[in-house]
Order: structure tokens, then C-alpha cells, then sequence
């Protein structure tokens, strides 16, 4: 991907789930019938991902985890590597601490997302997409329209949804991670999930009519 | 049974047909890359768009489109130009302009159907896309910039050829064709995704900038390399054959070629007998044809019949055959075997000794056992015709032998061949598979016949074959597959011991004081004695050659006329591409020559009076190509006791798919493949 011209890394020589993901894996595929384990392919990816974080603090995705995943599956492991590398929710290199994803897409290019982005760049010393800062603390990716386009522009943590941003909220938010804390999530202007920004603003005036 | 219009043409297709099927069943081009007749539909390239009546009004992906009662189909609109152009234009954004270095240039769709459908110019100024290289192993060369993502070569590794190691990787502009981890591809039909690859990102990697298309002078011939006779087209120019190609076959190989018939012919330019050779004092010295021929004449003046022999190898055309046991009848010798490998072969029956379901028969078949062979390594072609019928229908398939991945799901019954009695006495589960099938399939390997008790597995394979039905009057599922060319050849000749004959054993230790080797490489020549005099008369320098005394040099399948039976019993003839080289000539003739000086001559001068003969002997031979379904009326079976099975393992007959024969153990190209295929096994010998 975008990412090929980054920094060299090493493919782990092994892999086996561990005892929780054995669990989820086994719970997600008893929801297909028999014979059809191969629909399990994308959340047990996110297992695998889930235990790479777990096991090493970064999140992605190594080749002999797809391996373990056909095998599992009875699936040749190149259909797994084509699920995995189709969609960009799985890193398929390592990944820092904490994975910032912007979207870029219409309603949050419109809403500021080149600011978000900016601010990400200045805060973390990263340079261009796919690139994990020094420290190995943050990754920036881009990422398509991630479906919060209400409260664009929206910065994705990890599984997290920071939206209502701009340039000081990522200042803020990035400085947070440092020191180990997860803001609470959802819009970061305070407003109540997708509700409008400072209150209601139509329906104010609603009223029941008296019960006979 | 839909009729329908395309382009004011009425047709009726088969129902399930697509509308790019009925197209062509109206004689109509519809351009396309990604849609192939024998793979999966993916409809991806969107080449063959066509407009259809009273659909919505767009462009439609005819090979995607089921055909229907009563359209009107039209496949040269202005809708239809245009969207065609624009997908073009599409290709084109990213595929490079380096026609002139690409080897797939003068023979490639994306080329032809530029000039037919495309624009006249390119309206793209921007940067195209690079994409790295992919290795592939020693066989396919990548250029994958090149690549415009029809998936052919995907689905054919995944779906023909049974081994999915091909996949398209990342999506949109990133999405590339590969294996994703760095492999060499794993089956040995990958040779036929060069041919599949509508561009040139998929090219033959031995052949790489050797030739154009139109340099070449094409011959048809038959591939010898395993016994399935697949129909191959030889590509020469000049005294160099550069390529080889398969040609269509519905009946034998579809439109598939094994990687050794495809990719071994740079053997047929090493280690080669050019001239004929003498031994004289412990070592052979180059001499003329006369020289060579008084040689054996003053060898075999004082010698009674029964002291001399002839061996048939296994790449030997039916033609050089007949002259070798016409002239050893001439000389008074019984002594004649084709069997190097020692198969207990019974040649007193034709349906004992051939593939009688035929391969496109296999087709039919709703459960299958294999004892001994590994049709995977002895005839991949046939093999996919197994995986075919398995993924049309999981048919059970039960392998006596060693266990090993044949690209299709089997059980296992055991290596050894005494699970024949349980199978025959129906104390084995698989027993009831077997007679519960309609038409059942026996396919008894080489492997399970080149060995003592071999008699007995051809006599129980056969007994089981009658009690479960497999021998009908209208089905006749008892097969043998054979892993030499010239095998049933041979055996149709009656190139077998004759009365009180010697066979190969017999003949072995001074069991004979002459032996001619007709292209004979595949037995241990040590165990020829130390006094007789070999003859070896072949076109390698190989085992053969090294234990002869004198060397008749002779022609390559590429460099004679020649008649090859299949397995099945299908007599195909091959045509001459080039001349043999230097002295070397086709062998019935030398045999002929050989046989006037002795005082001798064999009765023919023209290939054509070589085939009479032939037909004398055994009238098959007057059957060319075409191969009539039969059953089996009569169930004596071979002789054999089936209770003699012995309870040793059936050790594979093929070790090593790349190199099983003078031919390709010469090529550097099989030698690559061996490595690759594994590269333990190469260190540490």
C-alpha cells in the first residue's frame, strides 16, 4: 500500500492464538454453518490484530497470523491475504502505540480535515501516510469516509471515534495519549452524540395536546 | 433452450449459456480478456459490453449476462463502440507502451483488440503506475506493470489447476497479482498461464526474447513426455525448436499442456548423439554410419536368434518400434520387451493394458479408486480432469499408495495394495462406495505394477472392477495409466517377449549376447552382463548410451514423423518440426538401413508403408486420433492370482515430475524446476 516506501520490518517467524482469541474465534465461527467457516475470515483478522496488541503493543497483522487464519478456516492463505490487504482496517506492518487515522474524505476535507492533519504532523514529527513517528507512539494513516460525517472532521484513534476536531483538540487529544489517559469519546465539542451543536434547534416549541 | 437475435442473426444456445456464448454461437467477435470458456466467470474487465433490448438502457457485460428467450442483441451500436473505447482507454491508463521489448508482442489480445476496438489515441498525460516484478519460479516470468487484472491466471491456479497460490492482493490502483509471500508456483499446469495471460505481464521465462510469433513455422505433434498424448504445436525456427505449445483436444488434454512437454525442450539441445560411435578398446570413438553398421553386423553374424534382444525405452514413436521387432523376428529373436520399469503388464487383452474409461470419460465417473499411481506427477493433464470432475461433483476418490495432496480431496484407504482383499470382500467402508456408484472408475498406476506381486494387483484391481460394477456393457471403468509415451504402443505392437522370449530380467546378467536398446535409458544398465554387446540407439547421451558399444544415433519427437498411443489407446500422430541433427536420422529408417545390410531387408521405404505394416499387426493403428467409447462384455479378467498381493508399500513411480527422461534430465530449464521444487532435496545430494 501506500506504506511500501516506509521503514523495513520483520514478519514475526510464528504465531498461534492465545487462549482468548481461541474463545472468540470459536464463538465467531459457530455463527456460520458448516462448511462455511471461510465467512469468518474479517473478524477473526481483527482477533489476530486484537492479540498483536495485546502480545506486542502493536496492532497489525503478520503473515503466518494469515496463515493460521486459512488454516483455521480451511482457506488457502492467499484468500486470506487478499481479504486482509482489501481492506485498510488491517495493518499489515507494525503499527505504533496508538494508530491515527484521518479521514480525508468530502465532509471532513470540508470541515477542516487538512488542519487535523497538520496538527497530527507538527504534534508527532510524522511526514507523510503510513509513517510511525520516532518514539513509535503514533502511525498516521488515511483513511476513507469512516461514517461520522455529522460531527466531521473526525480523527480515529484505534477503535475510537474523536470527531468535532480541530488543529487544538488533536494538540490536546495527542498530549492526553502521551500521558497514558483515552479521553472519553464521541464529539469533542461537547455536544451529545450527533445531536446539533448548542442545544436542540428545532421542536423546541413541541406540545402534547391536553389528554382527554 | 433460449432463441435469441444478435445482430439480426437468430440462435438457440444450451440454456445456462451467457450472451457472449450465444455471440459466439452467432459467429459474432465480442472482445474480452477476463472471460475464458474453461474457467469462472468474473466479469471484470468489461471488454464485452453489448447493448440489449428492453434492458435498462446501458452497456452490459455480456459474458455475465444470461442469454433469454426472445433478446435482441446488439454487439456494434454506437453504445456499444463507445463504452468498448472508453474500457479500452481504461486499460490502457496503466498498461506501458514497451510493445517492442514485450514477448507476448504479435500474439497478445490487449494489442489486437486496441486496434479493433480501441481509440486512435491516448487522452492520459499522466504518471503510470509501476508495479514490482513477481517470482514466480523458474517457469513464468512476471512483468506485472503489465498486468491489467483479468484474474485469468488467478482462476485457473485456483480452479484447474488445483493449487491457489495466486491471488490479486491490495484493491483499486494498488491491487496487484501475486502470491503475496515469494514462492514459486506449485503445480505442474502453471505453464498454461502464460497461454491464459491475455498481456504480456505473464511470459515464458526460457523463452524470454528468443522469438516473434511470426518467425516461427508451427507443427503439429504430440507431447511425449507422460502417456496422456496431449496435442502440442511445435514451434521451430530454423534447425531450433523454440517453444511448444498445446493445441486444443477436447477429448485428451482441453486446451492444457503439462509444464515438462511445455518447458523440457531445451533438452532436446543437450547431450545429443550427432553421430554414431564404436567402441574400441574400452572406448567409443566417432565412426560413420557404415562403420557402426559392420560393427553390429559382424557382431550378430554368428549368433543364434535367441541370444539376442531388444529393449523399447519409453519415448520411442510406434513406427521405429514396428521396424525393431520386424527385425528381430527377421533375426530369429524373441527376446523383445517394452516394460523398463518391469510393469507386470498383461498384453493378451487390449482393455488389460489401457485407460478404457478414456479422460474424457472421467468426466462421467461418480466415484473413483487409484491404486498406485500419482496422476498428479504422471499425467498432470489427466489429473486435472479428476479435480474437473471433483469440483463439478465431489465424487469420492479412494487412493491405495502413498498419500499424497492430488489437488482434490481423497481417502486414503493404505499404502499397501492388500486393502484390495477388504475391498473386495467389502469389509472395507470404501466397498460400498465403490458398488453403490452407477460408474465407478479403477485406475491401477505403474507403481503398483512395476513390482512383483504386480500381476496380482492388475488380476484383483480387474476382479474388484467386475463385482463393483465398473465393467458394463456401456461403461468399462477399469483403467490402466501409464507414465511412458510409447507404452501402449508397444504393448499394441505385441513388443513383448514371444514364444520362450526373454524379458527384460531374462535378458539382464548374459541373458542375451546382443541387446539393442531402442531409446531404452529408464532400467539399471548395470545389470546388463559384462559381455553383451549393447546397441544403443536413442538421441540422448544418457544411461543407454553410456553402457553401449555401439551408438546409432537417432531423431528427437520433434525431428520424425511418429505414431504415439495414449494410455487410453488413442493413436495420434506426430509431425516433423526440424531435422534431426548432424548424422542422426529417424530411427526406422536406420533400422531399416541397418536390416539390408544384414542381408534382411524389412519389406518398407516410406513412412506410409511402415504404417501399413503397422495397421497388419494390429489394426488399431489404422484409427488415427478418433477413439470409440466401449464397454466391457467379457469379464475374464488378466491373469494373475488376486490373492498373491504381498503387504509391501507401493513406492511412487514418479520420484521427481521434472526429470524422468533423457530429454529431461538434459534440459537446465527441469533441472531449475527440480531445485525449486525442493531445494533440500538438490543440496543434499
Amino acid at each position: 500500500m501506500a506504506a511500501s516506501n516506509a521503514a523495513p520490518f520483520e514478519q514475526p517467524a510464528s504465531f498461534a492464538f492465545d487462549a482468548e482469541s481461541e474463545a472468540q474465534i470459536a464463538m465467531i465461527v459457530a455463527r456460520y454453518p458448516e462448511g462455511k467457516q471461510a465467512s469468518a475470515v474479517i473478524p477473526a483478522l481483527y482477533v489476530v490484530q486484537k492479540q498483536m496488541k495485546r502480545t506486542t503493543g502493536s496492532a497489525w497483522v503478520p503473515v503466518k497470523a494469515m496463515d493460521a487464519v486459512g488454516h483455521r478456516l480451511s482457506m488457502a492463505p492467499i484468500r486470506v491475504y487478499e481479504v486482509a490487504t482489501f481492506y485498510f482496517m488491517f495493518n499489515m506492518r507494525p503499527v505504533g502505540t496508538y494508530h491515527l487515522q484521518v479521514c480525508t474524505t468530502t465532509p471532513c476535507w470540508l470541515r477542516g480535515s487538512d488542519q487535523i492533519t497538520e496538527a497530527c504532523r507538527a504534534a508527532t514529527g510524522i511526514q507523510g501516510w503510513g509513517e510511525t513517528s520516532a518514539d513509535g507512539v503514533f502511525t498516521m494513516t488515511e483513511v476513507e469516509c469512516i461514517g461520522a460525517c455529522v460531527n466531521a472532521p473526525v480523527l480515529q484513534v484505534d477503535d475510537d471515534f474523536y470527531e468535532d476536531m480541530d488543529a487544538e483538540k488533536v494538540n490536546q487529544l495527542l498530549a492526553a495519549l502521551r500521558r497514558g489517559e483515552r479521553p472519553p469519546v464521541g464529539s469533542m465539542a461537547g455536544r451529545q452524540r450527533a445531536a446539533p451543536e448548542g442545544g436542540p434547534t428545532t421542536l423546541t416549541t413541541l406540545q402534547f395536546a391536553p389528554e382527554a | 433452450m433460449p432463441k435469441l437475435t444478435i445482430d439480426g442473426i437468430e440462435v438457440e444456445v444450451a440454456n445456462g449459456s451467457t450472451v457472449l456464448q450465444a455471440c459466439e454461437a452467432a459467429g459474432i467477435e465480442v472482445p474480452r480478456f477476463c472471460y475464458h470458456d474453461r474457467l469462472s466467470i468474473a466479469g471484470n474487465c468489461r471488454m464485452c459490453l453489448v447493448e440489449i433490448e428492453k434492458t435498462p438502457p446501458k452497456p452490459i457485460s455480456s459474458c455475465t449476462y444470461p442469454a433469454a428467450e426472445g433478446m435482441i442483441v446488439h454487439t456494434d451500436t454506437p453504445m456499444v463502440r463507445n463504452g468498448r473505447r472508453g474500457v479500452m482507454e481504461f486499460l490502457l491508463i496503466n498498461h506501458p507502451l514497451d510493445c517492442p521489448i514485450c514477448d507476448q508482442g504479435g500474439e497478445c489480445d490487449l494489442q489486437d483488440q486496441a486496434m479493433g476496438y480501441g481509440m486512435d489515441h491516448s487522452r492520459y498525460e499522466e504518471n503510470k503506475r509501476a508495479v514490482k516484478d513477481k517470482n514466480l519460479g523458474p517457469l513464468v516470468k512476471t512483468v506485472m506493470t503489465r498486468c491489467i487484472h483479468c484474474t485469468r491466471c488467478i482462476r485457473f491456479i485456483a480452479e484447474v489447476a488445483g493449487v491457489p497460490d495466486l491471488g490479486a492482493t491490495s484493491r483499486g490502483e494498488h491491487m496487484e497479482v501475486g502470491t503475496y509471500v515469494e514462492k514459486a508456483l506449485g503445480s505442474e499446469l502453471s505453464g498454461n498461464i502464460i497461454d491464459l495471460c491475455p498481456v504480456g505481464a505473464l511470459t515464458s521465462k526460457p523463452y524470454a526474447f528468443t522469438a516473434r510469433p511470426w518467425e516461427l513455422s508451427k507443427v503439429d505433434s504430440i507431447d511425449v513426455f507422460d502417456a496422456v498424448g496431449t496435442n502440442i504445436r511445435i514451434d521451430s525456427r530454423g534447425p531450433e525448436v523454440l517453444r511448444i505449445l498445446p493445441r486444443i483436444n477436447e477429448d485428451v488434454n482441453e486446451e492444457w499442456l503439462a509444464d515438462k512437454g511445455r518447458f523440457a525442450l531445451d533438452g532436446l539441445k543437450r547431450r545429443r548423439l550427432d553421430k554414431p560411435w564404436v567402441k574400441e578398446g574400452g572406448k567409443l570413438v566417432a565412426a560413420t554410419w557404415a562403420q557402426a553398421f559392420a560393427a553390429i553386423a559382424g557382431k550378430l553374424k554368428a549368433l543364434a536368434g535367441d541370444r539376442i534382444g531388444a529393449i523399447a525405452g519409453d519415448l520411442c514413436d510406434a513406427e521405429s518400434m514396428t521396424a525393431l521387432r520386424d527385425l528381430m523376428v527377421a533375426l530369429g529373436s524373441a527376446n523383445l520387451d517394452c516394460r523398463q520399469d518391469g510393469a507386470r503388464l498383461d498384453g493378451s487383452r487390449r482393455d488389460f493394458y489401457s485407460f478404457n474409461t478414456s479422460i474424457a470419460g472421467i468426466e462421467e465417473a461418480d466415484a473413483v479408486l487409484i491404486i498406485g499411481a500419482n496422476p498428479r506427477k504422471e499425467a498432470p493433464v489427466l489429473n486435472a480432469r479428476i479435480r474437473k470432475t471433483w469440483v463439478n461433483a465431489p465424487i469420492p476418490i479412494g487412493v491405495i499408495g502413498a498419500e499424497t495432496d492430488l489437488t482434490y480431496d481423497v481417502t486414503h484407504l493404505g499404502g499397501s495394495p492388500a486393502v484390495l482383499s477388504a475391498l473386495h470382500d467389502g469389509s472395507h467402508p470404501f466397498a460400498a462406495v465403490l458398488r453403490n456408484a452407477k460408474k465407478p472408475m479403477i485406475i491401477v498406476g505403474q507403481a503398483a505394477l512395476a513390482r512383483p506381486d504386480g500381476s496380482a494387483i492388475l488380476a484383483a484391481a480387474w476382479r474388484l472392477a467386475a463385482e463393483i460394477g465398473a465393467l458394463a456393457a456401456d461403461w468399462h471403468g477399469f483403467n490402466v495409466l501409464h507414465t511412458a509415451a510409447a507404452r501402449v504402443g508397444a504393448m499394441d505392437l505385441a513388443f513383448l517377449p514371444g514364444a520362450k522370449g526373454k524379458n527384460l530380467d531374462a535378458m539382464m546378467g548374459g541373458g542375451v549376447d546382443v541387446l539393442w536398446l531402442l531409446g531404452a535409458d529408464e532400467f539399471d544398465t548395470s545389470r546388463i552382463g559384462a559381455n553383451t554387446f549393447v546397441i544403443y540407439q536413442g538421441h540422448h547421451g544418457d544411461a543407454g548410451a553410456r553402457r553401449a558399444d555401439v551408438i546409432l544415433p537417432g531423431a528427437a519427437y520433434t525431428e520424425k514423423h511418429g505414431a504415439y498411443v495414449n494410455t487410453e489407446g488413442r493413436v495420434q500422430h506426430g509431425f516433423r518440426a526440424i531435422d534431426p541433427p548432424g548424422d542422426a536420422r529417424e530411427d526406422w529408417r536406420i533400422i531399416r538401413a541397418f536390416s539390408d545390410q544384414i542381408g534382411h531387408k524389412l519389406p518398407y521405404d516410406t513412412i506410409e508403408a511402415v504404417r501399413a505394416r503397422m495397421e497388419q499387426i494390429n489394426p488399431v493403428f489404422s484409427r488415427v486420433g478418433f477413439l470409440p467409447r466401449f464397454g466391457c462384455t467379457d469379464l475374464s479378467g488378466p491373469a494373475g492370482d488376486p490373492a498373491a498381493i504381498s503387504d509391501a508399500p507401493i513406492q511412487p513411480a514418479v520420484a521427481n515430475y521434472y526429470q524422468t527422461d533423457p530429454i529431461s534430465r538434459s534440459s537446465v530449464t527441469m533441472a531449475a524446476c527440480t531445485e525449486a521444487a525442493s531445494p533440500t532435496l538438490v543440496a543434499a545430494e
